[in-house]
């Protein structure tokens, strides 16, 4: 008895799940622990409490929740990327004799953490955030279609990235690669926490997206700004339809996946099993029918910014309007019919590899198209070499070369020479870094201003552009080099000394992103300090002569976002409104109808999570509590009614007259 | 576009802003957002029936489809779910007629139908596993507590969310937010219909046949 | 918002008592029919079973769709049927794709357990 209520309380937490004999990770705690408290502190001291609690926590505000992902991405990226440099260092020393830094089952987390924590808490939350942001803006909708849900998204995602960075220092991550393949990722070959806490972060970072997709989706279709019909929609919002679409069609799949997984583990069925008849190859298949379509969602929205930013800094409407629109319907259509290409090794044959080899290579043909487009965007325009087309031509060099290095794994024989190389994590790289990022970087530095009202400090900015983009090229063609010598992926040791100096240069790459990020953070840092020099203010709402609506309106813009809803006569509304002597109107306001903050998505996420880590310990009680909390929380939560409430006339009127005066002191 | 503001003044000017909007009435996307969770629902359940498909002939060594599964309580089980469906109809139409206390009962009777096959479904189960034929025994065994559990968890919640909405409805009345929710609901519902005669035919039938 | 001008009433025509009717009357035929096929053997080979009930399936699929969930390819500017079609589409893609990946490699990676496909 004494030896089980500990067990009935705790589940199989015990005190040895404190990795207290791993002095990387304790000089880690140690850190975060000392930021963490003086972080508290200083909230607590300048008395940011309520601020943060009303104004952001609660708030349904499509832009503030936008923001918030933004800023969960950034914590997250430093986090992806402190691991990425622990496996640089560890592959830049491990030869011989020397093990390097890093044990084995330090090692395997350390892979694992990095590729979730990338995919799933940086660049999701980015191009999320990027869409939360905008696209409302975009359309001229005064928030999005369910904005309670929009709060609870972003809370349910956070809260997957909160169990993650548990896993850190409360037992362990998954030891099993970032996709947890069966069998490695049974009960059998990783009976501890790890794999329970990759499925508990996944599955409610998961709800979040799914239902922030499904938020995004209604309100492109039902809330756009009368007269903007489909083909006058801004290029940004059509591949964030495009790209919630496929979050919709394709995060009910790796929930499906991971429940199955699931019970594997808990129950004991045999789904992806040796024995009793189960089917390892199905795991790969399933999940890769989730992950293509997964990096067509990150990649669409950074077309979009890109698309946005070339027509905006080439002072022209963008070319080929409609065929890009047709190419964003392509792929997102395509991006369902390639995902064998992840797994042709399997061994299903020539005809199944075939098929999927060409569907593959198809799918180059409207990605294509768009590059052909933006540089005819650029052809004679006015080329503004602002950072946000920086980063773009950065881009479509990087991304370019990305894409053809897929084509080579596209073709089955070459992939049953490069398939789990480091030519693939090559390739991926280059194009997730070189296409998503580079993407959410121009697009961070484009509409930064509008969310705060002044510019980033552009001589900063360059520092990080030209540390990060050669930083790039030197860290990963040295693994272009090593996967086509045949080093393949996850290695932690090597016996060969002469592939010494490759794992070097690639480590030096990372040395100089490591310095392009700081370059970032200190560009964000100066442009704070300095946000009210006339440098970087902005009191126009338009700094970049922009096309779109999101421009048409102050910066940061109020929380009802336009006074008066906007009449969309062309496609790039706003600059139509400029040319055709648009009056701001300076009177005549209306109360205006807007969603109440609420608290209950955060209650609800936390609920969630407190099931999660409840499940992943098998703390059977406090999963049973928190499951019946959250059911009859929102249960509860549906008895509100009263979710709205009208902003007066005066307020509105006092808002526009400020914005009067800013336009007044801006001469414009 | 019935109540679509101007494009252009009695001038022939464009006209940019809408000076003279209402109020948009709140939850106008509600049911468009609800089918598209529906849609997203399907692709869970048709990952389910992808596992179903493939592993429906891995017996293991251990029971066949044809020796545990019962056609005529699976056909009882059935007609308690279509019948669940013509009431839940009836609730709405008592719904459009305002008719808030045909509503209620109409609710309630199809719950009861609703517990019915869930009741159904767990002493079918019960069966199965005292038989030996539990999820663990094998791969097809597996698919088919998952797949059918699932779509039975389905209509368990689908039976909260009723007694929750008949609260509702009691208390505040037919207004506009409680329509919405009753349609909703009313998508579910019929929604798992569709999904159970997939699992009739797919599973039980068809097993059978094997 | 233009959407919330013209969709006032959700698009959705009103329900009719005759209509929940018919379609469950003939849902009721359309279910009966299948399960009398499969326990009587009256069609005698499984293959021939199989297939009718399968067109039995879709077709009730069909019925329900109409008469219960009221599909309709106006409603909601066609944006609801269109969510269908996509759905179907890919589930068929997904669903499809997926049995005939996972054939083909039980019938190379697994010879002679493949027909059975009962792994082991």
């Amino acid at each position: 008895m004494s030896l089980e209520l500990p067990k009935i309380i705790f589940g199989r937490f015990t005190l040895d799940a404190l990795p207290i004999h791993e002095p990387i990770l304790v000089g880690t705690f140690v850190g975060v622990a000392i930021g963490g408290i003086a972080l508290l502190t200083a909230l607590t001291y300048f008395k940011c409490w309520t601020y943060l609690w009303k104004e952001w926590f609660t708030s349904v505000d499509h832009k503030r929740i936008g923001v918030m992902y933004m800023v969960l991405g950034l914590v997250m990226f430093l986090r992806g990327f402190s691991d990425a440099i622990m496996m640089r260092a560890q592959q830049s020393m491990a030869f011989g004799a020397n093990q390097g830094f890093l044990p084995a089952h330090h090692y395997d987390q350390v892979f694992t953490a990095h590729g979730v924590i990338m995919i799933f808490f940086v660049a999701m939350p980015f191009v999320t955030g990027l869409m939360n942001f905008v696209v409302p803006l975009q359309i001229g909708a005064r928030d999005v279609s369910f904005p309670f849900l929009n709060n609870f998204s972003f809370w349910m995602t956070t809260m997957g990235a909160v169990i993650v960075m548990m896993s850190l220092f409360v037992g362990e991550f998954a030891r099993t690669g970032w996709l947890a393949m069966a069998p490695l990722s049974e009960l059998d070959y990783s009976p501890d926490v790890g794999v329970d806490y990759y499925i508990w972060a996944l599955q409610i970072a998961g709800v979040g997206t799914l239902l922030s997709g499904i938020n995004l989706v209604c309100t492109i279709v039902k809330m756009r700004a009368p007269g903007m019909n489909l083909m006058k929609m801004p290029v940004f919002t059509w591949t964030a339809l495009c790209t919630n679409v496929l979050i919709v069609a394709a995060f009910p799949i790796l929930t499906a996946v991971l429940v199955l997984l699931s019970l594997d583990r808990y129950v004991g069925t045999h789904f992806f099993t040796n024995s009793g008849g189960g089917n390892y190859m199905l795991y790969t298949n399933m999940i890769w029918i989730w992950g293509h379509p997964e990096v067509y969602i990150l990649i669409l929205p950074a077309f979009g910014v890109f698309s946005e930013v070339t027509s905006t800094f080439s002072s022209k409407r963008l070319f080929g309007y409609t065929s890009m629109v047709y190419a964003t319907l392509v792929i997102t259509i395509l991006s369902y019919l390639v995902w064998l290409h992840h797994f042709f090794t399997m061994g299903s044959g020539a005809s199944v590899n075939s098929f999927f080899g060409i569907t593959t290579m198809i799918i180059s043909i409207p990605t294509g198209a768009k590059l052909f487009n933006w540089l005819f965007t650029m052809f004679r325009g006015r080329i503004r070499f602002e950072l946000p087309m920086m980063w773009t031509v950065a881009f479509m060099l990087t991304f370019t070369i990305g894409g053809m290095t897929g084509v080579m794994l596209a073709v089955p024989p070459a992939d049953f020479v490069l398939h789990n190389s480091l030519f693939l994590v090559a390739h991926f790289h280059n194009v997730i870094i070189g296409g998503v990022l580079f993407g959410m970087f121009a697009g961070i530095n484009y509409w930064w201003p509008k969310a705060f009202g002044f510019k980033l400090d552009p001589f900063w900015g360059k520092v990080s552009f030209w540390l990060w983009v050669p930083g790039f090229w030197v860290a990963f063609t040295p693994l272009y080099v090593l996967g086509l010598m045949g080093v393949t992926r996850r290695l932690r040791h090597f016996d060969d000394p002469s592939l010494q100096i490759w794992f070097l240069i690639a480590a030096f790459g990372a040395a100089m992103i490591a310095a392009g990020i700081a370059a970032m953070l200190y560009q964000y840092y100066v442009s704070i300090r300095d946000r009210n020099t006339p440098r970087l203010r902005d009191f126009t709402g338009d700094p970049w002569g922009g096309r779109t609506l999101e421009w048409a309106t102050s910066s940061p813009p109020p929380a009802y976002n336009f006074a008066f809803t906007p009449i969309i006569h062309d496609l790039d509304a706003y600059a139509d409104m400029k040319e055709r002597g648009y009056a701001r109107p300076e009177a005549g306001f209306r109360p205006i109808l807007m969603p109440k903050n609420t608290p209950a998505g955060l209650i609800l996420a936390v609920l969630a999570a407190g099931f999660g880590v409840a499940m992943i310990w098998y703390v059977w009680w406090l999963a049973a509590l928190c499951f019946v909390s959250l059911v009859g929380y929102a249960i509860f939560h549906t008895f509100t009614y009263d979710r709205e409430f009208h902003i007066p006339e005066s307020e509105v009127r006092e808002t526009e007259a400020a914005r009067t005066q800013q336009l007044l002191a801006a001469g414009a | 576009m019935a109540n679509a503001p101007t494009m252009t003044d009695a001038q022939g000017l464009p006209v940019f802003l809408d000076m003279h909007e209402h109020d948009h009435e709140a939850g106008g996307s509600t049911m468009l957002g609800f089918w598209i969770y529906l849609m997203s629902d399907c692709l869970i359940f048709a990952m389910l029936f992808a596992a179903y498909g493939l592993f429906g002939t891995s017996y293991a060594g251990g029971p066949k489809a044809s020796e545990i599964f019962e056609l005529p309580l699976v056909a009882v089980n059935t007609s308690m779910l279509l019948l669940s469906s013509i009431t839940y109809g009836f609730a709405m139409i008592a719904m459009q007629d305002r008719k808030k206390s045909a509503v209620l009962i109409w609710l309630a009777i199809t719950g009861l139908f609703g517990a019915a096959f869930v009741g159904i479904e767990l002493s079918e189960f019960a069966h199965l596993i005292g038989e030996g034929a539990t999820p663990q025994r094998s791969a097809f065994l597996s698919s088919f507590f998952t797949l059918v559990s699932t779509h039975g968890l389905h209509v368990s919640f689908g039976i909260i969310w009723l007694i929750t909405l008949m609260v509702q409805v009691g208390r505040y009345g037919l207004t506009a937010a409680n329509q919405r929710r009753l349609m909703c609901l009313s998508l579910f519902w019929h929604f798992l219909d569709v999904i159970w005669i997939g699992v009739f035919t797919f599973v039980y039938l068809l097993g059978v046949l094997r | 918002m233009s959407a919330a001008h013209d969709h006032g009433h959700d698009g959705h025509p009103p329900v009719t008592r005759s209509g929940y009717l018919i379609g469950f009357g003939l849902s009721v035929v359309l279910t009966a029919i299948p399960f009398w096929l499969v326990m009587t053997g009256t069609l005698g080979s499984a293959a021939a079973t199989g297939y009718t009930i399968m067109g039995f399936a879709l077709v009730q699929v069909v019925v329900h769709a109409i008469f219960f969930l009221h599909l309709n390819p106006k409603a909601e500017s066609g944006w609801q049927f269109m969510a269908l079609i996509f759905t179907i589409v890919v589930v068929v893609i997904t669903l499809i794709g997926s049995l005939w990946v996972m054939y083909h490699m039980n019938v190379n990676m697994m010879p002679g357990t493949a027909d059975s496909a009962s792994g082991m």
